[in-house]
């Protein structure tokens, strides 16, 4: 097999620099019905997020008598993918809905509502790579959205090494053809990186990389974190009360 | 002139602990939103006043809720909240012996109550002892976001007085924002228009400006008055956190609106 090539020139196959994030659009509140809503763009993937709740818990034994429990969904639509995906959750779905369920968790305050249950459906309706990153970030939105209490918010990206190179956000050849891909979620609060809710690797790097690695999600992490707030800030300012 | 921010989840408010008010939480002796809301900082505090969000009952609340299930020892009704409440036989005066739950309150009935205890575990019960409860036969029920609820009652009630006097109808307002009207249909109507952009501009200035005019131009539109122009004028900003209140205006106009 021909050798694929990445990188050319310095730049990457869309004409991105190593440390570029693909074009990203956030609106929030995009569902009428749901308690909090957001729909995103981060190049070619297109998520929708919703949240319910704080709600009754159904099935009842689910229940937990001293905090909310958290549900989270990602499902991929049959028409995201080029190949039919089978509808249903798969072994991967699955996989992804626990770690970005375990991603949200520390952030949102469920001490708070004992008995109930905060449910958070993402919907994917276009994949490239890094959809999970996508849904988290708008989980987030959805979440702020629907007014439930959070320590801070959470933001998503992915880091790649391709050719050798560590590279922003990947795209679908990258994540293809890449040597590794790297996910990550930070919890953010008042502009600074806190801590870190979701940390995957796929293929392998060295340590000095996963750090630089690192360094660099927390750099493309911070630019999507202003990108939620504004999108949040755009559907409320109307609100923002002028008094005396 | 102050504009009060929106913040958001994990927006530093304060760095002074003790002022931390509702809406906000400590950690590392700073103070940080916990929730979507508008910044509200004043010398005795800081808190949050939620733009979104579910209605979590506190003791005291007048609310309003629709029985789901009779039992054998009292009603389970959907208060519009996360949790269900109970509303225990012994607690609903129109309960006399050998007469059955089931024919006091069915399924379906709509009630206005009071919220008596919560239980560490969210058990909630209700109480129909207290003279602005009754169970609901007549009239409307609107329902509108929760944390706008203080936005339609206004500031020392001023926007459900000025409903009330200008339209002459009966209204409840329940804390779990559903709010009963009662009255005149037409009236009612303008009611319910009122409340519906009272929510949409909860935070607008010279709202009840802009209300009483409304009315007054429905009123027109619909025949109930003579295009005229007068009074009426009174200058809000609304919000009063909390206050579950009614009012007659027709007939008795006594019972002040309840405040904790």
């Amino acid at each position: 097999m021909e050798e694929i090539k990445l990188i050319v020139d310095g730049k990457r196959l869309d004409g991105r620099d190593f440390e570029e994030l693909r074009p990203i659009k956030i609106e929030a509140g995009v569902l009428k019905r749901a308690d909090g809503s957001c729909y995103l763009e981060m190049g070619k993937n297109k998520v929708v997020a919703a949240v319910y709740g704080p709600r009754e818990v159904h099935p009842k034994h689910l229940e937990d008598p001293s905090m909310a429990i958290v549900r989270y969904r990602y499902n991929m639509a049959p028409f995201s993918v080029e190949d039919r995906k089978r509808p249903g959750p798969d072994r991967r779905s699955i996989e992804i809905s626990k770690v970005s369920r375990e991603a949200l968790e520390p952030v949102i305050m469920k001490e708070l509502f004992p008995r109930s249950a905060i449910d958070i459906f993402v919907e994917v309706l276009q994949a490239d790579a890094g959809s999970r990153t996508a849904c988290l970030n708008a989980a987030s939105v959805a979440l702020v959205d629907a007014g439930i209490p959070m320590k801070g918010m959470v933001t998503s990206v992915a880091v790649a090494k391709v050719d050798g190179v560590l590279v922003l956000d990947p795209m679908k050849e990258e994540d293809n053809y890449g040597e590794a891909d790297i996910p990550f979620a930070f919890l953010i609060r008042n502009g600074k990186i806190e801590s870190i809710t979701l940390l995957q690797m796929d293929g392998r790097v060295t340590a000095e990389e996963l750090r630089r690695a690192l360094e660099l999600a927390k750099k493309g992490a911070m630019q999507i974190y202003q990108l939620q707030r504004e999108a949040i800030m755009r559907k409320y300012i109307k609100e923002e009360e002028v008094v005396e | 002139m102050i504009s009060r921010k929106i913040v958001l989840p994990g927006d530093l408010v304060s760095t002074n602990p003790k002022t931390a008010g509702p809406g906000t939480y400590v950690e590392g002796g700073k103070v940080y939103a916990r929730v979507l809301g508008l910044l509200d900082k004043t010398d005795l505090g800081v808190r949050i006043i939620p733009l979104k969000g579910r209605y979590i009952p506190s003791v005291g609340d007048t609310v309003i809720g629709i029985v789901k299930e009779v039992t054998a020892n009292g009603w389970i009704v959907d208060i519009n909240s996360p949790y269900i409440a109970f509303l225990p036989i012994p607690e609903n005066p129109a309960m006399k012996p050998n007469r059955k739950p089931n024919d006091i309150l069915d399924i379906g009935d709509a009630i206005i109550a009071k919220v008596m205890n919560i239980d560490p575990k969210m058990k909630v019960t209700l109480t129909m002892k207290d003279k602005l409860c009754r169970p609901i036969r007549v009239g409307r029920i609107v329902a509108i976001n929760p944390t706008r609820v203080p936005r339609v009652i206004g500031k020392k009630g001023s926007m459900i007085k000025l409903l009330k006097s200008e339209l002459d109808i009966q209204i409840i307002v329940g804390q779990n924002g559903l709010i009963w009207l009662n009255g005149d249909r037409r009236k009612v109507s303008i009611a319910e228009e009122a409340i519906y952009i009272i929510e949409q501009e909860a935070h607008t200035e010279g709202l009840t400006d802009r209300i009483t005019e409304f009315i007054k131009k429905r009123k027109v539109e619909l025949g109930l008055a003579e295009p005229e122009e007068v009074e009426k004028t009174e200058t809000e900003q609304a919000e009063a956190p909390e206050v579950g209140e009614e009012e007659k205006t027709d007939s008795e106009s006594k019972a002040e609106d309840v405040r904790r």
